[in-house]
């Protein structure tokens, strides 16, 4: 499987400032990508361009040859928010939640730490970081092949942060998923990726 | 007794705080859930002090409640001193907004209907509040226009760094800042913490509320730990240069899932307030458990910090 984005453009505003623009990048299974910007440069953009909630004005997105926009049904590519309470439904218990995703084996939901007595609560009677990780065992069905985190671990406390990112980097080189991940921490981002791009000087550093 | 005025006595502070929140469970039935058991935080003038601890221990219900602004269902006991003196309701309705001032963590805090420059300035139009708030926006590079603006047209990044600004144009003794930096970036998030900085090398005592280990270990002076609801470790930043430093079990956790300490993990998850386990809340996931776990925990002095564990040494 192999992810390719050609001569991504976009503007929020019609002949406004172009917020990316002319951004390539190709990601294969085995890669993991981090992003690098200061806020408002286009990171979060750029990471819903990739899985497919808005269109690019220029350019296109393709997983496999074929573009992102004429996939159908479950799509392979994968999108964990930065803010858990609304990548959620309010009015579903977290077990429908987890139904969403594309076949949630148990062994995901027990390797996040996800109890069992979490599964007939409502989001609202869950914390911030016990949503994310159902945001996270949603992610992970079986047909999924890429992940693009924006700032997944930003509001969790650090061993929340280290017990998800351990699992999730597991998860990750075993299946072979391909993996761009936006987070500000430095140290983390070493940790997790073969490769950095900085979007403000589109400098590249390899592992 | 401390004395009033004197230098190095606590301007805050709080002992054996509990908050309960009263919920109705079906029809009519009341429960109590104990959500804060066992606070204890002290801040002294020109003093930093970061409040770590994982989301759901109380943190921010702690800034709520130093500022009489918990929710209608919420009842507070604490042995609260603030200058020496007992800190009440009505002395917190009177000293809030001058004196003490907080620093929300949500954005909703701000009001949509106001303009950010009169949100700020909370009403007052004199040069030197002009002249200070002109500096603050050129510090946080934020343009004059954000002025005449409302909340709603700035990112997620400028309303964080307005609700900064708002504690920062007051000139006060007490400053409470819940998670004032998600959503900045590394620049600018060192930026905000050097300005409750100097707010306290210019004499006030500032208290931080964050997850943000790292931040809080290059501006703090001390680190004070909570673990579901209850004051577990009280260390000084220099304490964390080294595991062996540390006093409790979950800080040297925390210590070891720093990703520069090795990102290491312990399994489980904090006690939900319905289910706690007896004596210390750490130890259903703590890794030296004995029997001695099961016994009320006493807070006591342990080289120059204090602890909440028996078998800390």
């Amino acid at each position: 499987m192999k992810l390719e984005i050609k001569n991504i453009s976009y503007a929020y505003e019609k002949k406004g400032k172009k917020i990316i623009s002319d951004f390539n990048l190709d990601l294969e299974g085995d890669e993991r990508v981090g992003l690098i910007a200061p806020s408002g440069y286009g990171k979060t953009t750029l990471c819903k361009i990739l899985s497919g909630y808005i269109k690019p004005d220029e350019g296109n997105v393709f997983c496999d040859g074929v573009p992102i926009t004429k996939i159908k049904g479950y799509s392979p590519i994968q999108m964990i928010w930065q803010q858990p309470e609304f990548a959620v439904n309010p009015v579903l218990r977290m077990k429908e939640v987890i139904e969403e995703g594309d076949d949630i084996e148990d062994r995901i939901t027990e390797g996040l730490g996800i109890e069992k007595d979490w599964l007939s609560r409502f989001p609202n009677e869950l914390s911030g970081g016990e949503l994310q990780r159902f945001n996270i065992a949603r992610a992970l069905g079986k047909r999924t092949k890429f992940l693009i985190c924006d700032e997944i671990s930003t509001m969790l406390d650090l061993i929340t942060q280290s017990q998800i990112w351990n699992f999730l980097l597991e998860e990750v080189k075993t299946r072979k998923i391909g993996l761009i991940a936006v987070s500000h921490n430095s140290e983390l981002m070493k940790l997790i990726c073969t490769k950095q791009i900085n979007m403000l000087t589109g400098e590249v550093t390899e592992k | 007794m401390v004395k009033y005025n004197d230098k190095n006595a606590p301007l805050l502070k709080i002992n054996n705080m509990t908050v309960t929140f009263t919920q109705y469970d079906r029809g009519l039935k009341k429960t109590e859930l104990p959500v804060i058991r066992d606070l204890a935080v002290e801040v002294r003038p020109g003093e930093t002090v970061a409040v770590i601890g994982s989301s759901g221990s109380g943190k921010s219900l702690l800034a709520h409640a130093v500022m009489g602004v918990l929710p209608y269902n919420a009842e507070m006991k604490a042995d609260m001193t603030y200058d020496g003196e007992l800190l009440d309701k009505k002395r917190i309705e009177m000293l809030r907004g001058n004196e003490m001032v907080m620093v929300p963590q949500s954005l909703s805090f701000l009001n949509p209907l106001m303009k950010i420059g009169q949100q700020i300035k909370k009403g007052r139009n004199d040069n030197e509040t002009n002249k200070r708030l002109n500096n603050i926006f050129e510090q946080f590079e934020l343009d004059k226009k954000v002025m005449n603006m409302y909340p709603f047209e700035l990112s997620g990044g400028m309303n964080r760094r307005v609700l900064v600004s708002t504690a920062l144009i007051e000139h006060p003794r007490l400053v409470i800042a819940d998670e004032p930096t998600p959503g900045l970036d590394p620049a600018m998030a060192k930026r905000a913490m050097s300005h409750f900085r100097d707010m306290a090398n210019n004499g006030a005592a500032v208290l931080v509320i964050t997850h943000d280990l790292e931040l809080a270990l290059e501006t703090a002076d001390r680190v004070s730990v909570f673990y579901s609801g209850t004051t577990i470790e009280d260390a000084s930043v220099k304490d964390f240069e080294k595991e062996e430093y540390l006093r409790h079990p979950y800080t040297k956790a925390l210590w070891h899932a720093m990703p520069r300490n090795g990102f290491k993990f312990i399994s489980g998850n904090q006690s939900y307030v319905k289910n706690l386990p007896k004596g210390c809340v750490f130890s259903p996931r703590c890794p030296f458990k004995t029997k001695e776990c099961e016994l009320t925990q006493e807070y006591r002095s342990l080289r120059g910090g204090k602890v909440r564990c028996v078998n800390a040494k």
